[in-house]
């Protein structure tokens, strides 16, 4: 395991390893996202207070959850960067950025176009939502910080440094709905002790969830091969690489 | 869907886009990428 991971840390495996996977994991995203909106779009009754409005969920809450998902992961891999030198870490943060930022995009956009029929409004400045407006920022911020610093390395630390820092709003965000007032409604899925919500609405959702992550990973790899092209253009495994491709 | 078909469907349509446009210039930027390192590998092999 330990070799394993020690592995993982060398830029050529990981260029290897990741070009193997990225179609796998593209395969699993497509079919999972299918099934999960068939479900939710095809199968699934209408909500009892909501009609057919609350079908947006099946895009809005993946989004949202990849948004804190992707941003944690971004905290974790800028740790590691910080404390262990780990090139690839320091990778995953920069690559990662623009992509939590699309998911948290797609989470407020989505959000808003349920919440004109449901509230009657596109926006209110409530807990959840400036929270995860918030978020969109950060995201916001670590792209900038990237794209301003030259050196590589600097930025990629500049970056897990804001990561790191910015993580203290990932619960903020997941629990504002319950410290709160909020118009945004409470948790639903989260509570296991009573499900909210019929199986037959919730599978399509977990589908899509699972469709949402795997999504983020088939991208976050080629992100990544981009960004370890870019730092070691002038090493002798990219030249061998380019050349077998 | 009813009345609120177009909020349903420019939800689904807001999605696709945002994230085909993600998958799209991912692999767009990475192989510019490496034509760019191609191209220069070429000029250090064979300089002109």
């Amino acid at each position: 395991m330990y070799r394993w991971f020690h592995q993982l840390g060398s830029p050529p495996y990981f260029y290897r390893l990741a070009r193997r996977l990225e179609p796998w994991l593209a395969i699993a995203a497509l079919l999972l996202i299918a099934w999960g909106v068939y479900g939710g779009l095809v199968k699934a009754p209408p909500d009892y207070q909501q009609g057919e409005a609350f079908r947006i969920i099946y895009v809005h809450v993946p989004s949202a959850w990849l948004s804190l998902f992707v941003y944690t992961a971004m905290a974790v891999a800028g740790a590691v960067a910080l404390v262990w030198r780990m090139k690839l870490a320091e990778v995953f943060v920069t690559a990662a950025a623009p992509l939590g930022a699309a998911f948290t995009f797609l989470a407020l956009v989505t959000g808003s176009i349920w919440g004109k029929p449901m509230w009657g409004t596109w926006w209110v400045w409530d807990a959840r939502l400036t929270s995860e407006l918030i978020l969109l920022f950060l995201y916001l911020g670590v792209i900038a910080l990237n794209a301003a610093i030259e050196d590589r390395r600097s930025a990629a630390r500049a970056c897990a440094l804001l990561a790191l820092v910015g993580v203290i709003n990932v619960p903020i965000v997941h629990y504002s709905v319950e410290w709160w007032n909020t118009l945004h409604q409470g948790p639903t899925i989260t509570r296991f002790d009573r499900p909210a919500m019929a199986p037959e609405m919730l599978w399509p959702l977990l589908w899509c969830a699972l469709g949402f992550n795997f999504l983020f990973f088939w991208l976050q790899l080629p992100r990544m091969r981009y960004e370890l092209l870019q730092r070691e253009a002038r090493s002798r495994w990219v030249a061998r690489e380019l050349g077998s491709e | 869907m009813g009345g609120y078909a177009a909020y349903v469907w420019s939800s689904y349509g807001v999605s696709a886009g945002v994230l085909g446009l993600c998958v799209a210039t991912t692999y767009i930027r990475l192989a510019w990428l490496k034509r760019q390192l191609r191209r220069r590998e070429t000029e250090l092999d064979d300089p002109k």
